[in-house]
């Protein structure tokens, strides 16, 4: 049985848009353990791309290493034609990369509205003198981010009533749209959600599905997805990257993934994959 | 019942103010009615309280607020008072600068600068060594941090015990055991022409101590001030993100070094203010005076207080330093001609107010004005525990 008919195929005209992120084999290892073996991986702007394959498979760690919890142990990782590779989180953050977490990681003694300031932090300038003096352009700069604070949380989907409530009060749905809404609160360029839709249930992840379509289309994002769920991944990316064991062993759009042989090796197991046709495989 | 009255929220809220902040302003001017009991916190002791609650509440901003937990406050408390006494007495014989002093004649020998410059001056030194050992140790987490700031705090009092002989050379920095002694007094010198009944020296007033506790009220009120427009900053919520969770802290664009950093810097500030102004209260920069023990109390003030709550803290700190300074001693006399005791509770004062710590963490250990997020941490570790016990039941 053959398994090497992985071949990633060349990008779909309408996504050949200019890479926003770009790795070039990033590499991560923990002792002797490689958690993520030599990716090569592009996501073009304005594109809705997920990450998918088996628990373990180093989707979490490849998210750490772009968003600079993790430096890369070898390899590059280009954001928006620069290397951040190994930068701290903050200044990547910064330069324009939001992300939520896997499981939720909200402040939780704050109450929504200031998580999103949080959020903001960055795009903020309020030091520690003027802050004191409470200056008129401090006054001003405090005043518009709560403006668009409450707005985000809006967009979000989240009501008045939320906003300030200790974010550890809200309940699981809501979380998940403040981690959003936090994410957002630092303008970013590409977003990478964590297992948005964990916990979920099919109602809410098709709503969410829905959002995801909508951040990228109203606001301009990129957006990078880890998720388990397939009627989300099948239902909202434009090209999906399989990773299995920290190595990436398949690319494409969800059809072409679908009818991967690797993949449905990776996911079923071997022996699988052999009499599976075209839309059948990957979709539990 | 309050509640139901017709009585706008910002009435209501001013009330406490207005009933507290005329009782502590005017306390000189009455206190003397209050009778003779030795409970009675006398004038000095209310300036020793002034300080401590303005240390509390520095250091509420690096422990209550940023969650870093700092065992070695003393060191900046130290690092003012030496300022003072560095600045403002005759330590440096070999120069003869006066700029602003009172008391000294203007050919003294040794450098004496104005009280009221030094304080900014002082806070600003503590400041900066607030940053020196913040970066390197600002990466630990946790215990080891707190490991690391107890070894400064022991640092800075050995060193200045020892600093008569700097190095071998014979530099004399910080006068050794005994200390630098006398520090110039205080006075308004210039605004004393102007406005005469401000005094020219505090030492020459009928009671010196009802100047030094005003200085010190003010000096409160700076601090409380700019310890509540920080915490409502973006510092401030920069500040609760990481205390509450680091990683997402960092992930969100906050710079945890630099927001660690000032942190230590701000509550460093203060300390040096605090410790100039007690040095020269107090007429002399003391090693004996920088121990551990004044460090753990001033922890035990922001946890008894009620952690990142200004007002619980500068409860907590006025309470415990009036223990410490008067209350105590007063409470075994009290005791002791009451029922003909012989105790000395003042030796056993360490073990009462770990105690009193003990007895918090069981009971209340949100603290006495506890601020809204801490007690909502504490309500569900509660109920986590309640349910835990219905499960194990």
């Amino acid at each position: 049985m053959s398994t090497e008919a992985a071949e990633a195929p060349a990008p779909k005209a309408g996504l050949s848009g200019t890479a926003i992120l770009e790795t070039r084999a990033a590499r991560k290892e923990f002792g002797g353990l490689v958690a993520c073996s030599d990716i090569d991986f592009v996501v073009p702007e304005r594109s809705i791309v997920s990450l998918i394959g088996p628990n373990g498979a180093g989707k979490t760690t490849f998210f750490n290493m772009l968003t600079g919890a993790y430096k890369p142990t070898a390899g590059e990782i280009l954001f928006a034609g620069r290397d951040v590779g190994g930068l701290p989180p903050h200044r990547i953050t910064k330069l324009g990369v939001g992300r939520t977490f896997q499981n939720i990681r909200l402040f939780q003694t704050m109450t929504s509205v200031e998580n999103v300031l949080v959020g903001m932090h960055c795009r903020l300038k309020g030091g520690l003198i003027r802050s004191i003096l409470r200056t008129p352009g401090v006054r001003r700069e405090e005043r518009d981010a709560l403006v668009r604070a409450r707005e985000l949380l809006r967009y979000c989907g989240l009501s008045e009533r939320i906003d300030d409530e200790y974010s550890m009060n809200l309940s699981y749905g809501d979380q998940r749209r403040l981690e959003v809404a936090r994410a957002l609160g630092s303008e970013p360029t590409l977003l990478l959600l964590d297992e948005p839709t964990a916990g979920m249930n099919p109602q809410e992840s098709a709503d969410f599905t829905r959002f995801v379509s909508q951040l990228r289309d109203e606001r301009g994002l990129t957006i990078l997805l880890i998720e388990h769920d397939m009627k989300v991944v099948m239902g909202v990316s434009e090209r999906i990257t399989v990773l299995d064991h920290g190595e990436k062993i398949a690319e494409g759009s969800p059809a072409e993934i679908q009818a991967n042989d690797r993949v449905i090796e990776a996911y079923l197991g071997s022996g699988a994959a052999g009499g599976t046709g075209a839309g059948s495989g990957a979709t539990a | 019942m309050i509640d139901k009255l017709p009585i706008p929220r910002w009435a209501r809220r001013a009330i406490l103010p207005i009933i507290i902040v005329p009782l502590v302003v005017l306390y000189p001017e009455y206190y003397t009615s209050l009778g003779t009991s030795q409970l009675i916190p006398t004038l000095s002791t209310a300036v020793t309280m002034t300080v401590f609650v303005c240390m509390a509440v520095g250091l509420n901003m690096v422990v209550g607020y940023a969650g870093l937990l700092d065992l070695g406050y003393v060191a900046f408390y130290a690092i003012g008072s030496y300022v003072a006494g560095w600045f403002a007495s005759t330590q440096f014989a070999s120069h003869s600068i006066v700029f602003g002093a009172v008391g000294v004649q203007s050919n003294a020998i040794g450098i004496h600068i104005s009280i009221w410059l030094l304080l900014p001056v002082a806070a600003a030194m503590a400041a900066a060594a607030g940053v020196v050992i913040g970066l390197p140790t600002l990466r630990l987490r946790g215990d080891y941090l707190a490991l690391v700031t107890l070894g400064f705090g022991e640092i800075i009092p050995q060193v200045v015990r020892n600093g008569d002989n700097m190095f071998g050379t014979g530099f004399n920095l910080t006068n050794g055991v005994a200390g630098i002694t006398p520090i110039d007094p205080m006075g308004f010198r210039y605004l004393h022409g102007i406005l005469p009944f401000l005094p020219d020296n505090f030492l020459l007033t009928p009671n010196l101590d009802v100047w030094f506790y005003r200085v010190g009220l003010l000096l409160v009120a700076i601090t409380v001030f700019c310890s509540i427009r920080l915490r409502d900053s973006r510092l401030g919520r920069a500040w609760v993100a990481l205390r509450e969770d680091e990683i997402a802290a960092a992930a969100m664009g906050v710079p945890l070094m630099q927001v660690k950093t000032w942190a230590y810097a701000s509550g460093a500030f203060f300390g040096g203010a605090a410790g100039c102004f007690y040095g020269v209260y107090q007429g002399g920069a003391i090693p004996d005076n920088f121990k551990l023990y004044i460090s753990t109390l001033l922890l035990a003030m922001v946890i008894l207080g009620g952690m990142g709550n200004v007002w619980g803290v500068c409860l907590g700190a006025a309470v415990l330093s009036y223990l410490n300074q008067q209350g105590l001693g007063a409470i075994g006399n009290t005791i002791n001609s009451n029922f003909g005791t012989n105790i000395e509770i003042t030796k056993y004062e360490a073990g009462l107010f770990g105690l009193l710590i003990v007895l918090m963490m069981l009971f209340r250990p949100q603290g006495l004005i506890p601020s809204s997020r801490r007690k909502a941490e504490f309500d569900v570790v509660k109920e986590e525990h309640e349910t835990a016990g219905v499960v194990v039941g």
